[in-house]
């Protein structure tokens, strides 16, 4: 849990984005106990039942906003998803896609892959999402078990730098090929130029803000 | 002088650059290069609502090589930038460039990394055209007074001593932060 104050990293009196009394609190949801409610404490027997190193492979369910997460360590990954999409009580059959997120603060855990998943069959939807450190941002490649996420994984690839391993042609895909760094880490700078007015120069937004 | 003595009579006799801008205006073929919102509004106007038939340019050509004019509707990537300048270096001259809407103008309220900031540091550009995007009529209004810079258009060595004198005011010109006051 975190606490944030104003707005676009303004702060003393030079603040004139109006959010200078805005206090917001930041909750990293925690592991959540049984029961979950809803189709919830089905998903996860029939993945226990169907995939005996659930206790090893899962680091923690999260119920939040009444949606499942599964927190999946790396080297299971791949295991757990073929488990997933092949057991019949299971059968999640699509990968809406895969998400990457940055949480620098995070230490040996700042990226993140989340990987949403939906089982035309049974109409349910479960998170997958996968913590793995900067200096070793490798994971295996989902290409195989879902075809759809092959220019997901090149997407996340080119916006966060998480290298796909097995993927069979990992390249960026909205950047040009030539391109240094990940645009969507945090740390990415926004760039821009300062813009010149009659006797007046605005410095880029990255030099006036800061996101978060 | 000579050749109009020699014409027969009723021949109205007009200047060729005359002739010529007359021909090439009337006939100004925009090449499809829509990259955002803008180019919506782009192909509103060469609907049948704003009409653009009635300036004989509906016709917008998917290949550079039968085109004129590229009217750059939409924020330039990087990435994109180079296909730009290809599809720009494809069509035959003469040759000219609309940068419709504030961001192809001068990049908009994309001031970041990915974003071309202005798309005349790729192209020459005739007519800026402001807005965001810019309404139909802003287009047409763009597309004519084009129109009319065509039309008046020198040729040959006239044309060489306009391009001189155009590039020489640029060069004299004051820069923008340089100007002080409102309408300065």
């Amino acid at each position: 849990m975190s606490e944030s104050k104003g707005s676009f990293g303004v702060a003393g009196s030079g603040d004139t984005s109006g959010y200078s009394g805005l206090v917001r609190t930041k909750v990293t949801p925690g592991s959540s106990e049984r029961p979950f409610g809803g189709y919830f404490d089905e998903v996860a027997d029939e993945l226990e039942r169907a995939f005996p190193e659930f206790g090893a492979a899962i680091e923690k369910v999260v119920i939040d906003r009444n949606e499942l997460t599964l927190y999946v360590k790396r080297d299971h990954l791949r295991a757990v998803a073929l488990t997933l999409r092949n057991t019949e009580s299971l059968r999640f059959e699509m990968c809406m896609g895969v998400n990457g997120v940055h949480y620098p603060d995070e230490k040996d855990r700042e990226l993140h892959a989340v990987y949403e998943l939906l089982s035309l069959t049974h109409n349910r939807r479960v998170r997958l999402e996968v913590a793995l450190p900067d200096s070793d941002p490798h994971l295996p490649s989902l290409v195989e078990v879902w075809g759809g996420v092959n220019w997901h994984e090149r997407e996340t690839f080119d916006m966060f730098g998480i290298i796909f391993d097995g993927h069979p042609g990992l390249t960026r895909i909205l950047m040009p090929d030539d391109w240094q760094g990940h645009p969507q880490r945090k740390d990415y700078p926004l760039g821009g130029i300062p813009v010149e007015y009659k006797g007046a120069t605005i410095p880029p937004p990255s030099e006036r803000r800061t996101y978060r | 002088m000579g050749l109009e003595e020699k014409l027969p009579s009723g021949v109205v006799l007009t200047s060729v650059e005359k002739l010529a801008g007359y021909m090439r205006k009337s006939s100004l073929w925009p090449a499809t290069f829509g990259l955002a919102c803008c180019a919506i509004e782009m192909m509103a106007a060469g609907a049948g609502r704003y009409d653009l038939a009635r300036f004989g340019m509906e016709v917008f050509r998917a290949s550079p090589r039968q085109a004129d004019l590229m009217i750059v509707a939409g924020r330039v990537s990087n990435k994109m930038a180079p296909v730009l300048r290809q599809i720009y270096d494809q069509m035959a001259a003469p040759k000219w460039v609309i940068a419709m809407g504030a961001c192809a103008s001068s990049g908009g309220m994309f001031n970041n990394y990915a974003i071309v900031q202005g798309v005349d540091h790729i192209v020459p550009v005739d007519i800026y055209l402001p807005g965001c995007p810019p309404r139909p009529e802003m287009l047409m209004d763009a597309i004519l007074k084009l129109h009319e810079n065509i039309g008046d258009a020198k040729l040959g060595s006239n044309r060489e001593r306009v391009i001189r004198e155009v590039e020489a005011a640029a060069l004299a010109a004051k820069p923008t932060i340089q100007i002080t006051g409102l309408l300065s």
